[in-house]
């Protein structure tokens, strides 16, 4: 494979590993805790690439995954101390894990292959040196670890399907049904720190969060429905990180950061032009409903008092280029018949407007 | 060696404590209001803003290393990915945590980018950039400092002019509002110096990491006082200790970025303002426990020797311990205690009250009567209830309420099954 091949499919297989759990954090409203994990494996990682001396092999994956989830432990005895808000306690935690992190890194690191840029944007265009020798095949590492945690996580996610939408969505009834909100917590939580310990080399720390949210957040304003949200999350997600090295190419600069920027780009998108979420389908409707709202409202008053287009606009005090649109649509739409004493609503017309009441 | 006559030293330290005063103060308000993860999107929001300043300086044949410029440039963009969160957490079913969570990642990408782009146009001085990331107060010159204060005091001086304001919107803004203070507004320019708080510590701390400045001696000040004012006083301290520590050690060792520094520093003020400080601390909150959990078995030991007394009445005498440990284990420690109090009189195999003892022992069988004819008169409590609760109230009763209710309840001498409420020592 082309080495533009390697990078772009490394990049699409971290989004797709990070968009499956990234879409029930944004669905629990759990995005911040993603954040803080992301962070704070730095530690875990540093520590293992140093006992092991690799960065993508399987012990560092986990070892480093359950300092994720001593973050996660450690925020919530910190909150239970009832000494510090949930928001406080995670905005302390992270940040003096990451700051031994990063302590580490400048300290020891600088003879292992990791350095604060790899921290900091991570190093995808190094993916195509990066080999393993599988039979008779030259196969790049780094999409491989990436696409087994991608299909790791879409197991979990179908293994685990009823259990997390009914804990993500009723916990309510999560719990009458005996399900225990602390082990699906974990597992969800599991699942985030293993894929960002596995997307830290390629995408490093910080923007590892653009790939866990983003994407979900913006599939979250296309669609209602669970199983739509992570297949787009996914679309998205991919389709970010290929346009973002498709930038990256063009401009000649970070491709981590562009695949960031890309995705921010893809929810822009979907904040204008999602249906119902968006921007434009907010304005749409906005002015449909008015032009209605208009229109019942001079039904309305010639079903009291039938009147012409002019008489309308002195009484509604109205510009007569407006009530002449209105009159011309009533008119074509046959809402109002045409008397000798001025128009009247037809059957229509009063049909028309109890619809527009009853909305 | 320290050498605070050292020029660069010197600077590094006054930057740094400049920089913790300001972010202790201003974070004490995002901490209060659980806004602490704002101020770590607006730290990373704020680094496409840095580069565009230079690139823009570049361009206009400024000078791209002034940090007025710089500072300016994360201004706007900070205060971009603000206005960015609330307009999507208003229009959007997009929750807070979410939309900080994109703007802090996307913001921080395209600063990534802008510094990448930056770096490969070889631009000879963009060196100076990289401070940005994780922190290097030794980069810290007169001028940076001098904008660090300027910018620090002018915040200081709003917040204190508005600090009345800003009170009562943190602790309760319906009440804010009912006294016509113009919240939205309020909400705005405190949000606005928080983020120019964020800003003024991105060359010393890094926009990684400014958000535990921001929150951390906040949350420290928080666990030593109640008071909003002392709060902000300490949570200045703490930041100004805190940075002039954390820049100093790394200002002298090579290889040790200036954030994390400070951040480690910061964060164990936390872990000793969460362990240690009065009242809240967690230690004490331990050892209050323990005292308690002793004094309710003391007290206990003295009122089983009182009922043993009851029924020969024969108060002060000699109890074999083993009878005692038929009624309720009599723990060897909580005798020692006793003893070593001067309540009780160890003899052989034998216990008995002393003076002080019978004393105490009689007040304490009296809350507990008192108390269950309280509930059982006045709250219509059936009798099997009755003594579970007294069991617990005995020990937290203090006297003044205890003397209250005894004289409401018209000074009682038995209790609702029969047994005499101890007026005093018998003879």
């Amino acid at each position: 494979m082309s080495s533009h091949g390697i990078i772009i499919l490394t990049g699409v297989l971290a989004a797709a590993a990070c968009a499956l759990p990234g879409t029930f954090l944004v669905l629990r409203r759990m995005s911040l805790i993603g954040d803080a994990i992301s962070h704070a494996v730095l530690p875990g990682i540093v520590l293992a690439v140093l006992i092991t001396g690799e960065l993508n092999s399987w012990p560092v994956l986990v070892g480093a995954g359950a300092v994720g989830l001593l973050t996660v432990f450690l925020i919530e005895s910190l909150r239970n101390t009832r000494r510090v808000k949930e928001d406080a306690a995670i905005a302390i935690v992270f940040p003096a894990l990451f700051a031994l992190g990063v302590l580490m890194v400048a300290q020891f690191a600088s003879q292992k292959h990791i350095d604060q840029e790899c921290v900091l944007y991570g190093e995808i265009a190094y993916s195509r040196h990066d080999t393993i020798m599988m039979g008779a095949f030259e196969v790049a590492r780094a999409p491989l670890v990436l696409g087994a945690v991608a299909l790791f996580n879409l197991i979990l996610i179908l293994v685990f399907y009823k259990e997390l939408k009914v804990a993500t969505f009723d916990p309510a009834h999560a719990a009458a049904i005996g399900l225990s909100p602390v082990i699906v917590h974990y597992v969800l939580m599991g699942s985030v720190s293993l894929t960002t310990v596995a997307s830290f080399e390629s995408v490093g720390a910080i923007l590892v969060v653009a790939f866990l949210i983003v994407p979900a957040a913006a599939a979250h304003l296309w669609t209602d429905r669970l199983p739509v949200m992570l297949a787009l999350a996914v679309l998205i997600g991919g389709a970010g990180a290929a346009g973002g090295y498709w930038l990256a190419a063009d401009i000649g600069a970070s491709i981590a950061g562009c695949m960031a920027v890309m995705m921010g780009v893809l929810f822009a998108f979907s904040w204008l032009a999602a249906p119902r979420e968006g921007v434009l389908g907010r304005f749409i409707r906005l002015r449909r409903s008015r032009t209605r709202f208009a229109n019942a409202l001079v039904l309305e008053r010639l079903e009291h008092s039938p009147a012409d287009a002019a008489t309308l606009a002195t009484t509604l005090a109205w510009p007569r280029a407006k009530v002449d649109e209105i009159v011309g649509f009533l008119t074509r739409e046959e809402l109002v018949v045409v008397e000798p004493g001025g128009m009247r609503p037809s059957p229509r017309g009063a049909a028309y407007v109890r619809r527009v009441v009853s909305d | 060696m320290i050498d605070f006559f050292d020029p660069t030293l010197r600077n590094v330290a006054l930057g740094s404590g400049v920089l913790g005063v300001i972010a202790g103060a201003l974070g004490c308000f995002a901490v209060l209001r659980r806004q602490s993860l704002l101020g770590d999107a607006l730290a990373h929001a704020a680094l496409p803003g840095v580069c565009l300043a230079f690139l823009f300086g570049t361009h206009m044949g400024l000078d791209p290393k002034q940090p007025l410029l710089l500072l300016g440039g994360a201004l706007v963009t900070a205060w971009i990915g603000t206005m960015l969160v609330l307009a999507m957490t208003r229009t959007t079913r997009i929750k807070e945590d979410a939309a900080l969570g994109i703007v802090l990642s996307v913001f921080f990408g395209a600063g990534i980018v802008l510094l990448t782009l930056l770096q490969k146009g070889g631009a000879t001085n963009q060196a100076g950039l990289d401070r940005f990331l994780f922190g290097q107060a030794a980069s810290l010159l007169p001028r940076d400092i001098a904008t660090m204060a300027i910018l620090g005091g002018a915040v200081l001086l709003t917040l204190f002019f508005y600090f009345k304001d800003f009170q009562v919107l943190v602790f309760d803004s319906a009440y804010a509002r009912s006294l016509g203070l113009p919240v939205r507004r309020l909400e705005i320019l405190l949000t606005s110096l928080i983020v120019v708080a964020v800003v003024v510590g991105l060359q010393t701390v890094g926009v990684v990491l400014m958000a535990a400045l921001i929150v951390a001696p906040a949350a420290a000040a928080r666990q030593w006082t109640d008071r909003l004012g002392v709060m902000v006083l300490l949570a200045s301290g703490f930041g100004a200790l805190s940075g002039v520590a954390g820049a100093t050690i790394s200002a002298t060792k090579r290889r040790l970025p200036t954030g994390p520094t400070i951040v480690l520093a910061v964060s164990a003020l936390v872990l000793i303002s969460l362990l240690f400080a009065p009242r809240r601390g967690i230690v004490w909150a331990a050892f209050r426990r323990v005292r308690t959990r002793r004094r309710v078995r003391l007290e206990n030991l003295l009122k089983d020797l009182w009922r043993l007394g009851e029924l020969d009445s024969r108060f002060d005498a000699l109890r074999a311990i083993t009878d005692l440990m038929a009624v309720r284990s009599a723990l060897p420690a909580t005798m020692r205690h006793a003893r070593n109090a001067g309540l009780v009189a160890v003899e052989g195999t034998g216990i008995r009250l002393t003076k002080a003892g019978l004393v105490r022992a009689a007040a304490i069988v009296r809350n507990h009567r008192i108390w269950e004819l309280y509930l059982s008169r006045r709250l219509d409590l059936a009798d099997d209830h009755l003594h579970r609760d007294a069991e617990e109230m005995e020990h937290a009763l203090d006297s003044e309420v205890m003397e209250a209710i005894d004289r409401a309840l018209g000074r009682p001498t038995t209790d609702p099954h029969g047994r005499p409420i101890p007026r005093g020592v018998p003879a």
